[in-house]
């Protein structure tokens, strides 16, 4: 999936993902996506919940072979 | 984005039981909500400046204050602390695996607006007075302060 930013979070656990996801979606504009590549598995229950909290739309994710990427649309 | 709101009453100046309150703190309010933490009793010590002055101190408060020094950094372990030796083990355990230390939890809440309070009655029953907490604490305040945000909060934790 195409990703306006993308962000590294590898590496880092619950809730550092989430609180870097919401400092970089402040810096961008509606309708443009974020990419967040984790390592955390918490990630995918995680992200879909902070985005219903927030009223952002959850893309969906990504599986690679130790990493997730999860995309997120700012509303 | 939501308005909704949380509160926290940090009771405890155990260092694991802090950490998990910043850590729901700040994931409170990257989430969009008001976060306030109410620092009452021994949790007091967890926003305690590392170095706290002679202050108006009763002989009894004194010697509290000697126990029971208080400050992010000196927190032990409510569990396996053996001497500050599991302490030592799980600060170490937490910088390999890039987890925030509870001064990087601190800092962070603050730069993400989580507003702190310090309770009075806790204060002036050890005898510590606004000078002697951290320049983040926002606020000095009652039991009312908190039941006027608890009745509006979502999420009302006790630690």
């Amino acid at each position: 999936m195409k990703a306006d930013k993308t962000i590294d979070c590898v590496g880092l656990y619950c809730p550092m993902p989430i609180v870097k996801t919401a400092q970089a979606i402040k810096e961008l504009e509606p309708g443009q996506v974020l990419e967040v590549v984790a390592d955390d598995i918490g990630i995918k229950s995680d992200m879909p919940a902070w985005c219903e909290k927030t009223g952002n739309e959850c893309l969906g994710f990504e599986d690679e072979a130790d990493e997730t990427r999860a995309y997120v649309r700012k509303q | 984005m939501s308005e909704e709101s949380m509160t926290l009453i940090v009771f405890s100046d155990d260092l694991d039981r802090a950490l998990a309150a910043f850590n729901l703190a700040n994931t409170g309010a990257s989430m969009g909500m008001d976060v306030t933490m109410f620092f009452t009793f021994w949790g007091l010590g967890v926003i305690k400046k590392e170095r706290v002055g002679r202050g108006k101190k009763s002989p009894m408060q004194f010697m509290m204050g000697k126990m029971k020094r208080g400050s992010a950094k000196r927190l032990k372990m409510s569990q396996m602390n053996m001497l500050g030796m599991g302490t030592g083990i799980m600060k170490s355990l937490m910088k390999k695996y890039r987890m925030p230390s509870l001064e990087e939890g601190i800092a962070l809440a603050k730069e993400q607006g989580v507003k702190f309070v310090a309770c009075t009655t806790s204060m002036a029953l050890m005898g510590l007075s606004r000078e002697d907490f951290i320049d983040e604490v926002d606020e000095v305040a009652g039991a009312a302060t908190y039941m006027g945000l608890a009745t509006e909060g979502k999420v009302n934790l006790f630690i």
